[in-house]
This record gives C-alpha cells, structure tokens and sequence, in this order.
C-alpha cells in the first residue's frame, strides 16, 4: 500500500471524498502495522468499523462534521470509552475506560475516526517518552534519539505519517517539546481552555490537552471542535476564541518580545542562531521586536517541579488496584495495595509520588508546596508584566535538539533542566504554540510563540503567517513523503 | 443551682450530616436515593474515582450547608474552598476525600442547649462540606473476615460535618446538644435522620484538662452517652491507680460497650492538605442573604412563638417544639380546636403515650385526635376514656368512634347517676351514718358505689358532687 505521508486535514478529506474513510483509515492503520518508531500503545480495533458508518452516512456519528472520517491519534492519558487507556504505565494495562474524555466525544462527533492510543512518558513523566512501561518511542527524524515528551507519541506518529493529527497534553511543555524535536507543530492552550474531563490527571493546576498537527490551520481545525467550557470541568472557562479566523498572513505591527532568560548559559548554538532567524523573519514580515525581562524564570523549574509533583502523589493515589488495572495480590488490603503500587508504577512516577508526599508533607508543606505556589505567583507577574508591552513572546522551546536515547535517562536533574523553557507557561496559564523553523545537523529546532491569556488568535495568526512566508513545514523526516 | 462539673469533664463532638434529601451527590449527578438498592448501582466514573474524572460542586448542597451554618449560628466565610484529605482506604476511590481545610463554609457558632443547670451556651467551632466514602461490608465478623465487600452507592454522597468547642461537662449534656442538633437539621429539611448512617459522631473527651481521647464510631445518641460514660470512667481509673491519660484515638465497640485505642498520637496520619486543584474557590458572600430568607423557623423560635400565640407554658411550648413533625402536628389540631384545650392533649397524653410505645407522631392521625378532643368538650366522653380511646388506637388501630361504641364509653346521662346516687344511699345505710358522723372516707366508699352502679361510665367528679348534694339535703 502507500507510503507514509504528511497530510494535512484538508488533503485527508479529498482522499476520503474521492475514495472513502474506510480506505484512508486503512492506509494509515497499513503505515502503523510496518511501523518501527514504537509510536502507539493500543490500536483501535473498531476504527473500520467507524470509518464505514462514517461512509454510510449513519446517522449521530458526525459524518457531517468538519472531521468527518479523519483519523486522529489519542494520547494514551485520554479516557476513550472501550479502548483501552494506559497512561503507559504496568498499573492501567487492561483497563478498558467505561466513558469518553469531553475531547473524545467533540471529537467523534465532528466525525474523526480514532486509530489508536499513543506511547508516553508513564503518567507523562517526562520529557523523552523513554519512561513508558511499553517501551521508548523512537523520533522518526533520527531513530537513535527521543521524540520528546511526555506526549512523544503523538509527535512521532504524526511526523511519521501514522497519523494526519493528534492530541497530547501539556504538563511542564509535554505537547510543544515533542512538537519540537520530531518538527511538528503543537499547541499548548490557555488554562481552562480545553475540558480537562477525561484526562487523567498528573498536575491538574498545570496540564491542558493541546492538538499536534503538520500544519497550523489544522491546529485551529481541532481546537474550533475541542475548545471551549465544558461544566463537567470547573476550572474551564467560558471563552469563545475564533481559531479559524485568526488564521490571517499578516503580521505587521505585531510586537514581539525575546526573553534574554530564554537563552540562558548552555543553550545550543544551532538552535539559538534558528530562532533568532526566525524572529528576523517576523521583522522583515512586518512585526517589531524588543527584549523584555523575565526575571523569575531561574525559579520557575524548581516551582514546577514541586508544584507537579505535590499534586502527582495525591492524583495517582487512586492507582491501588482495588477497581481496575494491575493487581498484585496480598494478605490483606493495605499488603495488596502497596505491591500493586511498587510493581505497577516505573521509577520515574515513584520518585515524583515520593518527593510530592515529602514537599506536601508536615513541616515541609510551607517550605516546598507554599513556596513554590509564591514562586508561581512571581512567574505569573513576569507574563503579565512582559505581555503588558508586547502581542507574544518568541523563544526555543527547547534549549536543544533531540538527544540520543539512554543520553539523561539515568540522571534524572538533567533531563528536568532541558524543560525550563517550557515550565514558565505552564505555571502562568498562558498559551504557547511550538513549531518548526529550522534544522540543526538534520534534527528540528521549535520556535515558541507565547500570549497572553486567551489570546490564542494573536499566536495562532503569528504561527500561520511564519508558516506561509517559510518553508519550514515542508521538511519531512526521511522515509515520509 | 450552679452545675461544679467535679471531675472537669470537658466533651467536644463532631457530627457527620448526611444531605440525602438532596437529589443528587456532593460532585456528581448521581442519586442519592441508594438506601433500597442493589451495591453499585449508583455509581459514575466521579464517585468511583475513575482515572480523568472530575469533581463539579453540588450548588444545593452548599445551600444546605449554608443554612445549616446559619441555623447554628456561625459566620459563613466570603470564599470558601475545598482541600484534598489524603490517605489510603479501600472505601476511598480517589485515595484522598475531598473535604474543606481552612477555608470551612461556616464558623463560629453557637447552640444553646438545657444544660446541668439551665441554658448551656454550645461553642459551634465549624461546619464544613466534605464527601462520603464508600461503605465496606465484611463477609462474617470483622475479625474472621474471609473478604471485605465494597459499596459505593454511598461514595460522593455530601456531608456536613460540624465541629463543636469541647463545652459539654457530662455525657447528658453531649445528649442534649445531639438531640438539639438533629432537631435543628430536622426543621431545615436537608437531611433525613431516619436513615440508616444519616447522622454519626466522634468525641473528644478529657478530665481534669488532661490529654484527650477521640471516640470514633458512634452511631446513636444513645450511644454516645455510653460511650462517653465509659471513656469517663477509664479515664478517671486510670488518674486513680496512678496513670496517665495519652492523646490517642478510640473506636467505640457498640455491642460491649467499651472503647478500645485504634492508635496515638505519633501513628496519626499525616494527611497532606492542600487545596483541591480541580475545583475553583467559590464565592458565596452575595448568596448568604438569599439563604438566609429561605431559612425556616428554628426551633427556639418556634418555642417563643408558640408561648405567645397559643398562650402555653413554656414547658409546653418546649415539648411541643423538640421536634418538628409534633409541632406542625400540634398547630394543625390547633387550628380545627381550641388551643387552650388541645395543649395537655398533645403536648402531655400523646407524646408520653408515643413515648411509652416508642412510637412517631405518624402513629396518631390529626383527625382522630381534633374527633376525641371534640368529644370530651362536648361531654360526650370521660377524660379517662379519651386516653383509653388513644391508647387503644396506638395498640390496636381503629377509629375513635368504633371504640366508644364497643367499649360502651359513652357518658351517662345524669338522671340514671342520681338514680344510681339515690339507690346507694339508701342502700348504704351504716356508711351515711358514719359520714354525717365525721367519717370522710365513707364519702369515698358512697361514690365509688355509684361508679359501680354505672360501670363507671360516670363522671367520677360529678358523681361525688352528686353524692355530696343528697347527703347535704
Ligand atoms: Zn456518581
């Protein structure tokens, strides 16, 4: 059958228009099948079937909806009714989720046909999808380097032309650093943004689903179906942002800021020198630029940690193998309980579980958790203050390109610092998308378009008029038409 | 009277309210209405915990909090939140409860209870909204278990538990201000107190300002007081014979009565608080007014009321107000009969004819009680019938005219008495003699004759005066 290809949501649709979504379903499910990139934990055994009642035209499957038949890749934290969710870890494997997250139901509304549940950092606990119990996902750029994480699958599988688009989330930067390294785009919404029902928490006050794709109209595609308040979610908001009109080639008078702090000591050059051209490129299409302060953001790493780990060790609480998942057995409860948990969970999830119970802990609760919730409050004063004079901010996403697998795995520290770009967002709320805009030794570099709160319309028209006056999205891993 | 309190007995409760008049549970649209039905049954991925899920506010159980809070007294706080308690149980889905910390809806109240020597002023500490846990049922006794069962029909469902400053000085008093507390949720009508875990308690108690105990599992009023009892007295054997009483928590064993140390101090969890992340702090200060207008009449009220409209003596107007289904049972009867009357009849014969029998008020129809009052203002039955009439309905069932009948209760006229009175005295010669000779008692003997002679459907009184009359001719 075909070879892998890039296409966008649009392509999609006239494949399925001239053949059907069964065919094109198919095509992508052959791609997966001779995959050798590890991207997806679970296929969806019922996607043909979905594809063909989209075919037929049966009626309250959304086979007139804006993704009718366009298949579309979950992030295997992401509950899917009778598919199975794992969140890459031992702990989940066989649950099978009685519901569907708010996002999945929009989705299968709109019409998408969902392939299957990609691989990621266990309880996306990463940046490298190397912690997954399933194993690591290779980036399709280079097969002996990570895809990102912790939504590395999604990346991967999309860049790798096993699936048009997808969704991830974003913790700490886990939608925009795979976005990243496997050259992609991704965007990582304002908090409250998207409906967080449905997906399983890891720092409920940090993460927000956000769509991946080859292009950034088919970012404003997705989030026009998955946006929005949902009651289901209390800390969603009711917002309407307009995705598909922002979608404007028109940059002029758009101000830009570059945080110094952004590129801070041990920065790669490469990468560096790309996004610096990038925002020449903004000033030759019209925007200006000028270098704001964000002197917190030395604080914002150690903050995120402790905040996303305070609130890890009480979500992942519920992991006990009492309702569902793994279970190891035990003379009585508490026994059963502890095994489940010490086989079931890797090691990356226990020494988060561990250090969130020690900072949430008596005597220690003030002088980590209240800490760092003052340290987040300082981040968020430096966005409010920055984005007082500019329209975005511009920087790397990440300090550098992909690194080799096994490279930070073992030194935990190292691998925590490669996402202090990313983190900053995260504690302020604001949206951020990544995208391509260059090569560095044939690896992607991610350019990173910050806004303020809400003000997804501003990033999403800077991103799609880079797209236009670039070439970046048309560079494609080798193997991948 | 002033109340010494000798051994310094100092008791503080905490009381867990049920809201299972709500429709739905604490942060999921389940049904509360579980108590009849099969296990998990009402159940959804919020109150099993399910991976993704997310809790969203019940705004009719924050109302009821807030009136609760109001109806004790308390100050409702402007922004309340809610925290993560956390800790592992099997009956905990989420491994954490989600309950309120710093940030309780109401604080700072008070109740007034009858304590050892007159009004006792109850210190409300706080009044917080929290879920239930799921319910473990053992397969066979709790020691022998072979398994342990899970029922999360009750998970999610809303409480309310209230705190109180450690102001009762005897296991009477903690009595009084539970059973004044469940009058008071009675009368607010958010929770059913007839079901079965709709209301539970823990207490505190110390003596002598030592360390103090926490008793958990207590699920009566009754057995708080043994409970407390039982702790009083262990803790006063162990000051005797020379020992000292440690902070720990007890579990109260109902069955013997006793209570047994579950842990102390040092092995107390450290449950890691912190604020909810999933639910925004939520703004009541511009609801607390709206509340507040919804807010029934509360039973000191009612009592204040119910002394002046209906002219009662307080004491009436206290038994009438102890529970709200009596006083509304009350005030209709009032309506259809003149309060004056219909007082003594409810307030004194029917509740301590309900009382004996352990019975509720449903027991006796308004109906019945506005018919045998009816017929005592209108002659047509002896007082002592009426009772016997409502005892007999208690017991047996029926109306109150089919017993009159049966019973052959109805009064006799007066001719056939005075027949009767001057048969006796011309019958009972010796005893007219002894009475016109100073000998009161024959007077006694004269008119229990007639009440003889009548089967005693006369009226003991009128029979004596008539008794009287004839021997005074
Ligand atoms: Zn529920």
């Amino acid at each position: 059958m075909s070879k892998a290809k890039w296409m966008g949501i649009s392509k999609v649709r006239e494949n399925i228009a001239a053949s059907s979504s069964e065919e094109v379903t198919a095509s992508y499910l052959d791609t997966i099948s001779k995959s050798k990139i590890n991207g997806y934990v679970t296929i969806n055994e019922g996607a043909i079937a979905r594809a063909q009642d989209i075919d037929n035209g049966k009626e309250g499957k959304g086979h007139d909806g804006v993704l009718a038949g366009v298949p579309i890749a979950i992030k295997d934290n992401i509950s899917t009714k009778g598919i199975q969710t794992t969140c890459s870890s031992k702990i989940l494997q066989g649950y099978v989720p009685p519901y569907n997250a708010h996002v999945i139901e929009r989705l299968l509304d709109a019409g998408a046909v969902i392939l299957g549940k990609t691989n990621m950092d266990e309880f996306a606990m990463g940046t490298s999808t190397e912690s997954s119990h399933y194993g690591t996902t290779l980036n399709p750029w280079d097969h002996e380097r990570v895809p990102g994480g912790s939504s590395g699958g999604s990346a991967a599988v999309v860049a790798a032309g096993e699936a048009p688009i997808s969704l991830g989330s974003d913790t700490g930067g886990s939608v925009r650093c795979p976005a990243a390294f496997c050259g992609v785009v991704g965007l990582k919404p304002t908090y409250g943004g998207i409906s967080r029902y449905g997906l399983i928490s890891y720092a409920n006050s940090l993460e927000q689903i956000g769509p991946i794709a080859t292009n950034v109209s088919d970012i404003a595609t997705i989030m026009d179906v998955i946006g929005g308040h949902d009651l289901r979610d209390s800390t969603s908001i009711r917002q309407e942002i307009a995705y598909q009109d922002s979608l404007v080639d028109d940059v002029s008078g758009l101000k830009i800021g570059v945080p110094d702090e952004y590129f801070a000591e041990g920065i790669d050059e490469g990468v560096e020198k790309s996004v610096w051209a990038a925002i020449q490129k903004f000033e030759d299409m019209g925007a200006t630029w000028e270098k704001v302060s964000m002197p917190h953001t030395k604080y914002a790493l150690p903050a995120y940690y402790v905040t996303a780990m305070s609130e890890a060790s009480s979500n992942l609480a519920r992991f006990d193998g009492t309702r569902y998942g793994h279970v190891e057995q035990g003379e009585n409860w508490h026994v059963m309980a502890s095994r489940t948990r010490a086989k079931g969970f890797g090691e990356e999830v226990k020494r988060r579980i561990l250090l969130g119970t020690y900072a949430l802990s008596a005597g220690y609760h003030d002088k980590y958790y209240l800490k760092a919730l003052k340290v987040r409050t300082l981040v968020k004063q430096d966005f409010d203050k920055a984005l007082s004079n500019v329209d975005v901010l511009m920087a790397p996403t990440m300090p550098a390109p992909a690194f080799k697998i096994g490279e930070k795995i073992e030194d935990p520290l190292a691998l925590y610092l490669t996402d202090v770009n990313t983190v900053p967002i995260n504690l302020a709320g604001v949206p951020s998308i990544s995208m391509p805009c260059g090569l560095v030794d044939g690896l992607p570099v991610g350019l990173q378009i910050i806004g303020k709160h809400f003000d997804e319309s501003t990033i999403m028209r800077a991103a799609y008029s880079f797209e236009q006056n670039t070439d970046h999205l048309t560079k494609r891993p080798a193997g991948v038409e | 009277m002033v109340y010494h309190n000798p051994d310094g007995v100092m008791i503080g409760l905490e009381i867990h309210v049920q809201l299972n008049k709500l429709n739905t549970k604490m942060f999921c649209g389940c049904s509360t209405k579980y108590h009849d039905d099969e296990p998990n049954t009402h159940v959804c991925p919020v109150c099993l915990g399910l991976p993704g899920s997310l809790p969203v506010i019940n705004e009719r159980a924050v109302e009821s909090a807030m009136k609760i809070g109001l109806a004790l007294n308390c100050d409702i706080v402007p922004q309340t939140q809610f925290h993560r308690k956390n800790y592992f149980y099997p009956d905990l889905p989420k491994g954490f409860q989600t309950t309120q910390y710093d940030f309780p809806i109401a604080s700072e109240g008070k109740v007034v209870i009858e304590g050892e020597d007159g009004e006792h002023v109850i210190g409300i500490t706080r009044a917080h909204m929290e879920e239930d846990p799921g319910r473990l049922v053992h397969i066979g006794s709790i020691d022998k278990s072979k398994g342990t069962m899970i029922d999360y029909n009750r998970s999610g469902m809303a409480l309310i538990e209230i705190v109180s400053e450690p102001d009762m000085r005897s296991p009477k008093e903690a009595r009084r201000f539970l059973d004044k507390l469940r009058n008071i949720i009675d009368y607010l009508d958010v929770c059913d107190t007839t079901l079965e875990g709709a209301m539970r308690f823990d207490a505190n108690v110390s003596i002598g300002g030592g360390s103090r105990a926490e008793v958990k599992n207590i699920s009566s009023h009754k057995g708080a007081e043994r409970a407390l009892l039982f702790e009083i007295v262990r803790q006063k054997n162990l000051l005797r014979r020379g020992g000292t009483v440690v902070q720990e928590t007890r579990h109260f064993d109902e069955a013997r009565g006793v209570t047994i140390s579950l842990r102390t101090k040092e092995q107390e969890h450290d449950y890691r608080y912190f604020p909810e992340p999933d639910l925004v702090p939520m703004r009541v200060a511009d609801r607390t007014a709206k509340v507040v207008e919804t807010l029934p009449e509360l039973p000191d009220a009612k009592r204040e009321r119910f002394t002046k409209e209906y002219g009662m003596a307080d004491m009436h107007a206290k038994a009438l107000t102890s529970e709200i289904r009596i006083a509304d049972y009350y005030e209709e009867v009032a309506a259809k009969v003149d309060a004056k009357i219909c007082t003594p009849w409810v307030a004194d014969v029917l509740k301590g004819e309900l009382n004996y029998r352990d019975l509720t008020i449903e027991s006796y129809t308004v109906d019945d009680m506005v018919e045998i009052i009816g017929m005592v203002t209108q002659d047509k039955i002896t007082e002592k019938s009426a009772v016997e009439v409502i005892r007999t309905i208690l017991d047996s069932g029926g109306s109150a005219g089919d017993i009159v009948k049966e019973k052959g209760l109805i009064k006799v006229e007066d001719d056939v008495v005075s027949t009767a009175v001057a048969e006796v005295i011309r019958e009972n010669e010796a005893a007219v003699v002894d009475y016109r000779g100073g000998k009161e008692q024959s007077l006694n003997f004269l008119v229990g004759q007639v009440m003889k002679k009548t089967r005693g459907r006369a009226d003991a009184r009128e029979a004596r005066e008539m008794v009287l009359e004839s021997l005074n001719k």
